[in-house]
C-alpha cells in the first residue's frame, strides 16, 4: 500500500494501462507538456512522448469523434474533456455516435475508449455556470455509455483501469473536490470492476444511496447522526451505469429507510431514478418516504453563497435522514 | 479613415491604462485571496486590441467577448465598479453574482456578454447581427475571438453564416498565438494565414499589428464603417501577446522567461503609444500622467467599491432562471 490522492491514483491508473497496453493513448487539451488543466497528466508526456500524449486543439467535438474513430480502428483512446462542462461540445460525438456504434451497425465495431472529464462545484474556488456542473445527468440516459464517479483514490485508479479495459466507451466523471483527497493504494495491480457499489459505510437504520463528492457529506453526516442513534449506511454507486440494483436493495430491505442524494439537477436526474428503483424494488419493505436530496433547478451561480442554496450540503443531508427516520 | 482627434488620443491612453490597471488589480486580489473564484484571465499586453476596437464602436454596437474579456467591456464603457464587483461575486455586479469574471454581460452598454466556452460567444454576435438586419437598423456586431477558438467547429459556421448572410459582424481575432499552454501554429492550421481563411469564407480582410492601438483604431474603424453600410462581414486579425500567464498565478512552463521579458520590453502597447503621443507634441509627459494617475484612482476606487459593497442574498438564489 502507499498513499496517494485521488489526482495521483488516476495519474498512476493511466501510467500503468499506457504501460501494460501499446494501444492505450491519450489526448486532450493542454495535457502534454503542460499537465492538463488540473494536472492529471503531469509527467506522462516525459514518459511516452507526444504521439501518445497528444496535445489537441480547442475542439472538443473532433477530440471525442478522433477518439471514437480510433476506437473502432483498433486503439484504446482516454480522451480528456478539460472540465466537464465542456463535453455539451462533444455531445453529439459521444451520445449519437460512439454510444451507439456497435448498436446501429449490428455488433460490427466496439468502441474501447474512455472520455475522462472533471465535475462537480468547489466551493468557494468554483468557477461559476459552465465550470461546475455535475453533468452525470447528461450521459447516465444514454443506452451504450457506462458511467463511473469514484469518490476515492482506491476507486478511482481501480475503476480507471476497468474503464480503460473495457470495450465500451466510458465517462470516467473525476469529482474537483476530491483531487487532492489521499488515501491508501494498493502497490499492485488491481482492478474494480465497473457496476459493482460500495458499501462506503455500515450502518441499520438508513440508507444513504449517493456518489461522488456527496459520499464525503454522507460519511460525514452519518458521524452526527450516529449520536442521535440513527445509523446509516452509505452506499457508494461508483458506477452510475450500469447500476448495481442489488447492494441498494439489499441494504434497503435491511434498513427499511434510504435517502437519495445527487449533486446534479433535481429534474430528470440521478437521484429520482434511485428513488424511483428502490421504490418499485423495495416497497413491501420500506417504513417510510424515501428522501431526496438534490440541486435545485438552477444553473450553478458563480457567487459562494448561491452557490450554497443551490447544491445539496451537509445539513441538508441531515435534515432529510432525519424526516426519514422519524427524528425530525 | 481621417486622423484620430486629440481628444479620442487622449480616450485611447486612457482606456489602455484603464485595462492594464483594472487587470492588474483584479490578479492582485485573486492572488491575495479576496478574489478567491476562479479564473481570472489578464489581458495584459492585448489592451491595444481592446481599446482599438472598442473605441471604433457606437455605444448601441454589439460585443461578445471571451474568457479574458475585461479589456472588452472597459473598452465598449463598463463601469469598473459593477465589473470589479461582479469579479467578486457582489450584489451590485453587472449580473448580480450569478456570471462571474469569464461570464459577464452589460446589454446596457451592448455587451452580449463574456463567454467562459471557447468560441461560444462568436455565433451570439453572428445572431444579434441577423437581429439588427432584420430589424433595419445599422447597428454593428464584434464578436472577440482568440487564435485558439479558431480549432472550434461553430466558430467556422459562423464564418459561414455571416457570409452567406451578409451580416454585419466584424471578427476581432486576438492573435496571441498561445492557448493556456499550446502554440496556435501547432494547433490550428490557418492560424498564421488568416488572409486566406478570410478570402475562402468571403469575409473582408484586415491584418494589423495588435500593440499599435492607431492601427487597430484604424482598420476596425474601417471593418465597422463597411459592415454598418451593407458591405458585409470581415475578419480583423490583430497580431498580440499575452504578457501574463493563462490565468493569475499560472505557472507557465511551456514559454521561457526571457521570451515574455522581451516582448514586455518591446511590444508593450502603452509603452509604443505613449512614446508617439510624446513624438506628436499634442501631449506632455504631464498630460499623459495624469490620465495614468486618473486610472489607477478609478481601479482603486472599483477596487473598494467591490470590496465593500454587499453579498447577494442567498434567499434569491432561484432569482432569473425564467424570464
Ligand atoms: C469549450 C472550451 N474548451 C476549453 C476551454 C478551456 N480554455 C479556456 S481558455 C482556453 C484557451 C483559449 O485560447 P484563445 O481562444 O486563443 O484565447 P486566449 O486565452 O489566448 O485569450 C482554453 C482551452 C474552455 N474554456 N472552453
Amino acid at each position: 500500500m502507499h498513499k496517494a490522492t485521488y489526482k495521483e491514483a488516476i495519474r498512476e491508473g493511466l501510467a500503468e494501462e499506457m504501460r501494460r497496453d501499446s494501444s492505450v493513448f491519450l489526448l486532450g487539451e493542454d495535457i502534454g507538456l503542460h499537465g492538463g488543466a488540473f494536472g492529471l497528466t503531469k509527467g506522462l508526456f516525459a514518459e511516452f512522448g507526444p504521439e501518445r500524449v497528444r496535445d489537441t486543439p480547442i475542439s472538443e467535438s473532433i477530440i471525442a469523434g478522433a477518439a471514437l474513430g480510433s476506437a473502432v480502428a483498433g486503439l484504446r483512446p482516454v480522451a480528456e474533456m478539460m472540465f466537464g462542462d465542456f463535453s455539451a461540445i462533444a455531445y453529439d460525438q459521444i451520445v449519437n455516435a460512439a454510444a451507439k456504434a456497435r448498436f446501429q451497425f449490428g455488433g460490427q465495431c466496439k468502441a474501447p475508449m474512455v472520455v475522462r472529464m472533471p465535475v462537480g462545484a468547489l466551493s468557494w474556488k468554483s468557477a461559476g455556470v459552465v465550470h461546475c456542473q455535475s453533468v452525470d445527468n447528461w450521459y447516465v440516459q444514454v443506452p451504450g455509455l457506462k458511467v463511473v464517479l469514484p469518490s476515492t483514490p482506491y476507486d478511482a485508479k481501480g475503476l480507471l483501469k476497468s474503464a480503460i479495459r473495457d470495450d465500451n466507451p466510458v465517462i470516467f466523471l473525476e469529482h474537483k473536490a476530491l483531487y487532492e483527497y489521499q488515501d491508501e493504494v494498493p502497490d499492485e495491480d488491481y482492478v474494480v470492476p465497473l457496476g459493482v457499489a460500495d458499501v462506503k459505510r455500515r450502518g441499520s437504520t438508513c440508507t444513504a444511496v449517493t456518489s461522488g463528492k456527496m459520499v464525503h457529506f454522507a460519511l460525514k453526516a452519518a458521524l452526527e447522526l450516529a449520536k442521535e442513534g440513527i445509523e446509516l449506511e452509505v452506499i457508494d454507486i461508483r458506477t452510475l451505469k450500469p447500476l448495481d440494483e442489488e447492494t441498494i436493495f439489499a441494504s434497503v430491505r435491511k434498513t427499511h429507510h434510504a435517502v437519495v442524494i445527487h449533486e446534479g439537477h433535481r429534474t430528470g436526474g440521478l437521484a429520482a431514478d434511485w428513488g424511483m428503483r428502490i421504490y418499485t424494488g423495495c416497497l413491501d419493505w420500506l417504513d417510510a418516504r424515501i428522501g431526496w436530496v438534490a440541486a435545485h433547478d438552477v444553473p450553478i451561480p458563480y457567487n459562494d453563497g448561491l452557490e450554497k442554496k443551490v447544491l445539496p450540503q451537509p445539513a441538508d443531508i441531515l435534515a432529510a435522514v432525519r424526516e426519514t427516520c422519524g427524528a425530525a | 479613415m481621417s486622423d484620430p482627434s486629440t481628444e479620442m488620443l487622449a480616450r485611447m491612453y486612457y482606456t489602455m491604462g484603464l485595462i492594464r490597471d483594472f487587470e492588474n488589480k483584479a490578479a492582485e486580489l485573486f492572488t491575495r485571496g479576496i478574489l478567491a473564484k476562479g479564473g481570472v484571465h489578464s489581458s495584459v499586453g492585448q489592451e491595444a486590441v481592446a481599446t482599438g476596437v472598442g473605441l471604433s464602436l457606437r455605444g448601441d454596437d454589439w460585443i461578445s467577448s471571451t474568457h479574458r474579456g475585461h479589456g472588452h467591456h472597459l473598452a465598449k464603457g463598463a463601469d469598473p465598479r459593477r465589473l470589479m464587483a461582479e469579479l467578486l461575486a457582489k450584489d451590485a455586479g453587472y449580473c448580480r453574482g450569478r456570471g462571474g469574471s469569464m461570464h459577464v454581460a452589460a446589454f446596457e452598454i451592448g455587451s452580449l456578454g463574456a463567454y467562459a466556452m471557447v468560441g461560444e460567444g462568436v455565433p451570439i454576435a453572428v445572431g444579434a447581427a441577423l437581429a439588427e438586419k432584420m430589424k433595419g437598423t445599422d447597428r454593428v456586431a464584434v464578436p472577440f475571438l482568440g487564435d485558439g477558438a479558431l480549432g472550434q467547429g461553430v466558430v467556422h459556421e459562423s464564418f459561414n453564416l455571416a457570409s452567406v448572410w451578409r451580416l454585419p459582424v466584424v471578427f476581432a481575432v486576438e492573435r496571441n498565438g498561445i492557448a493556456v499552454s499550446t502554440r496556435c501554429d501547432q494547433m490550428v492550421a490557418p492560424s498564421t494565414r488568416l488572409a486566406e481563411l478570410a478570402q475562402a469564407y468571403g469575409l473582408r480582410y484586415y491584418g494589423v499589428d495588435g500593440q499599435d492601438v492607431l492601427a487597430v483604431h484604424d482598420a476596425a474603424g474601417r471593418a465597422v464603417a463597411a459592415a454598418r453600410s451593407g458591405q458585409g462581414p470581415a475578419l480583423l486579425d490583430c497580431r498580440t501577446y499575452r504578457f501574463e500567464g493563462h490565468y493569475a498565478s499560472e505557472p507557465q512552463v511551456y514559454r521561457r522567461r526571457e521570451e515574455i521579458d522581451e516582448m514586455r520590453r518591446t511590444q508593450d502597447p502603452i509603452a509604443h503609444f505613449e512614446a508617439y503621443l510624446l513624438d506628436s507634441g499634442l501631449f506632455s509627459t504631464a498630460d499623459l500622467e495624469a490620465l495614468r494617475r486618473r486610472s489607477a484612482e478609478v481601479v482603486e476606487d472599483a477596487a473598494e467599491f467591490a470590496q465593500t459593497s454587499p453579498e447577494p442574498d442567498p434567499s434569491t438564489y432561484a432569482e432569473y432562471v425564467y424570464a
